[in-house]
């Protein structure tokens, strides 16, 4: 197996007695940029959870070859966190040196300077001293962002990234994503725009009736696996745009 | 009589006023800090219903110690607010109820546990003070267990900051980071119980938490950063202390209601004078039509 490889052999996650997802066989490569697709309650956000380690398999195996927690970055969905807490942007960014401060170091010259980076990379420098109540949601996602830089994870994992976010905001951390991608780390990001994940996702994991399709997003998302996921019709899908 | 004499002659004069005075002092220190957490972590609530639950401990130690011991009712108060979040915390995980859901079923229990224990052996007067406090009884010993609560309450807030305050914003960052966000609202829902037990003597089982949240909600009307939050939501309860003893001293009225009162008139203005307060929501909002 390849070193930094996720691999699910016939996983399977059972919530209060229903099975969310059985039977999921797949690997995520080193480098790979995959898609999570399917329909409200597939369990999308619970196959990243998974992957995490935070959700106990009711069957197979995740195994995660020569990777750590610290190698791994997420993004949780925007409202899981609490935007009325009174912390400033520059602490909520440095929250992403975690793995070299631990939970009671304090951010040194370099950390910081870190911080001061990754917050000009999604263009929030002007935000730093603001507390993250004052942000709009679209400057917050940029500032989640920025704490994903600040990890300098191998495995970055977003949920639902681009929700609810304007297109130039949209455009700018897409272009974040792609330039991680280019560098070799591996993305496995939870979407539900088809045509952001046909034009910007190799690869995808459409999950369907509580199983998974997995394979190249050209290969797997055809109008007929998408009626089937998102029970509409093919017509929802098939003229969108390549 | 000069107001400076109104303000130094109760103090000077008596050594329970002195004693009052830095008990208040010392509660509003440990207490405003912690409520401010308690707020953030969106547990007002469960503030309130820890303060009950400790009653049965404290009741215990009344029994064993034969009377008003604040030792013995603390050890007992410490145990049995615990013991209440710990089983609120895993009935909440191991059902679907939610951890206030547990909490309220546990807190009831308790209160009515704790008054049937002290009813039972102890007098009328021993239930007034278990449930409303005696801040003007206060003697040195209890004193000394307030100043050490207080202080291993600050020590302890300062050192599980960092992680306190991620697991509000974000847990699933602190589970994603491999840190026990779990152990952290243990220690908290430990400072919370001690500064409560610090509490019981002073303002009773069911006044020691209004030190603890209402100077809370009034620093939170005036700031938005968490640290001068802290510290205002101190010295809220630091002048409402001091306030309301002289004001129970001059009008001959009950020590303790005088000083969550106080803590309450200074809510009440601040939620009509400070900038995220009333004034706030006075918007120029109206509807056009015909």
């Amino acid at each position: 197996m390849t070193d930094g490889t996720i691999r699910l052999d016939d996983a399977g996650v059972v919530m209060n007695g229903t099975p969310v997802w059985q039977h999921v066989t797949g690997c995520f490569t080193p480098g790979s940029m995959t898609a999570i697709a399917g329909a409200n309650g597939a369990g999308k956000s619970t196959l990243l959870r998974a992957i995490l380690g935070e959700v106990p398999l009711s069957c197979g195996t995740i195994t995660r070859d020569g990777l750590h927690q610290r190698d791994f970055g997420y993004l949780p969905q925007a409202r899981i966190i609490d935007r009325g807490f009174p912390i400033s942007v520059t602490d909520m960014v440095l929250g992403g040196a975690w793995h070299q401060t631990g939970a009671f170091g304090a951010a040194d010259r370099q950390i910081r300077q870190r911080a001061a980076n990754a917050l000009r990379r999604v263009n929030l420098d002007q935000q730093a001293g603001r507390m993250i109540d004052a942000l709009s949601a679209g400057q917050f996602q940029r500032l989640m962002f920025a704490r994903l830089l600040m990890s300098d994870a191998r495995v970055i994992m977003l949920d639902e990234p681009f929700t609810a976010l304007d297109a130039p905001t949209m455009q700018d951390l897409l272009e974040l994503v792609g330039e991680w991608h280019r560098q070799g780390r591996t993305i496995i990001a939870v979407l539900h725009d088809i045509h952001q994940i046909r034009t910007c996702f190799p690869h995808v994991v459409l999950l369907s009736s509580g199983q998974a399709i997995w394979g190249e997003t050209a290969r797997i998302l055809t109008p007929g696996t998408l009626q089937r996921a998102y029970d509409s019709t093919p017509g929802d899908w098939g003229n969108a745009p390549p | 009589m000069s107001l400076l004499s109104a303000l130094w002659d109760p103090f000077a004069s008596f050594g329970f006023m002195r004693r009052a005075l830095v008990a208040s002092i010392t509660l509003g220190m440990g207490a405003g800090p912690v409520g401010v957490m308690l707020q953030l972590r969106r547990m007002s609530l469960i503030g309130d219903a820890m303060s009950h639950a400790i009653l049965p401990g404290a009741a215990v130690g009344f029994l064993l110690a034969g009377g008003l011991s604040l030792t013995a009712m603390g050890l007992g108060g410490i145990v049995a607010g615990l013991g209440v979040a710990l089983l609120a915390g895993l009935v909440s995980r191991r059902t679907h109820l939610a951890e206030d859901a547990s909490f309220a079923s546990f807190y009831l229990t308790s209160l009515a546990l704790g008054v049937l224990i002290v009813s039972a052996r102890g007098s009328n007067i021993d239930l007034l003070h278990v449930l409303f406090g005696t801040i003007l009884a206060i003697d040195g010993p209890a004193l000394y267990l307030m100043g050490g609560i207080t202080t291993l309450s600050l020590c302890l807030l300062s050192i599980i900051w960092r992680p306190l305050v991620m697991e509000c914003v974000d847990p699933g960052f602190m589970r994603m980071t491999g840190s026990r966000g779990g152990v952290y609202h243990m220690v908290f829902l430990f400072l919370v119980v001690i500064n409560l037990v610090a509490g019981f003597e002073a303002l009773g089982t069911l006044m020691s938490v209004g030190m603890m949240m209402v100077p809370a909600a009034t620093a939170r009307l005036w700031t938005r950063r968490l640290l001068p939050m802290m510290a205002l939501s101190a010295g809220v309860g630091m002048a409402a202390g001091l306030t309301g003893l002289l004001v129970s001293y001059h009008f001959s009225l009950a020590a303790g209601p005088s000083i969550i009162l106080t803590c309450s008139i200074l809510y009440v203005v601040s939620l009509l004078a400070s900038p995220t307060g009333l004034r706030a929501g006075r918007g120029a909002s109206s509807w056009q039509g015909s």
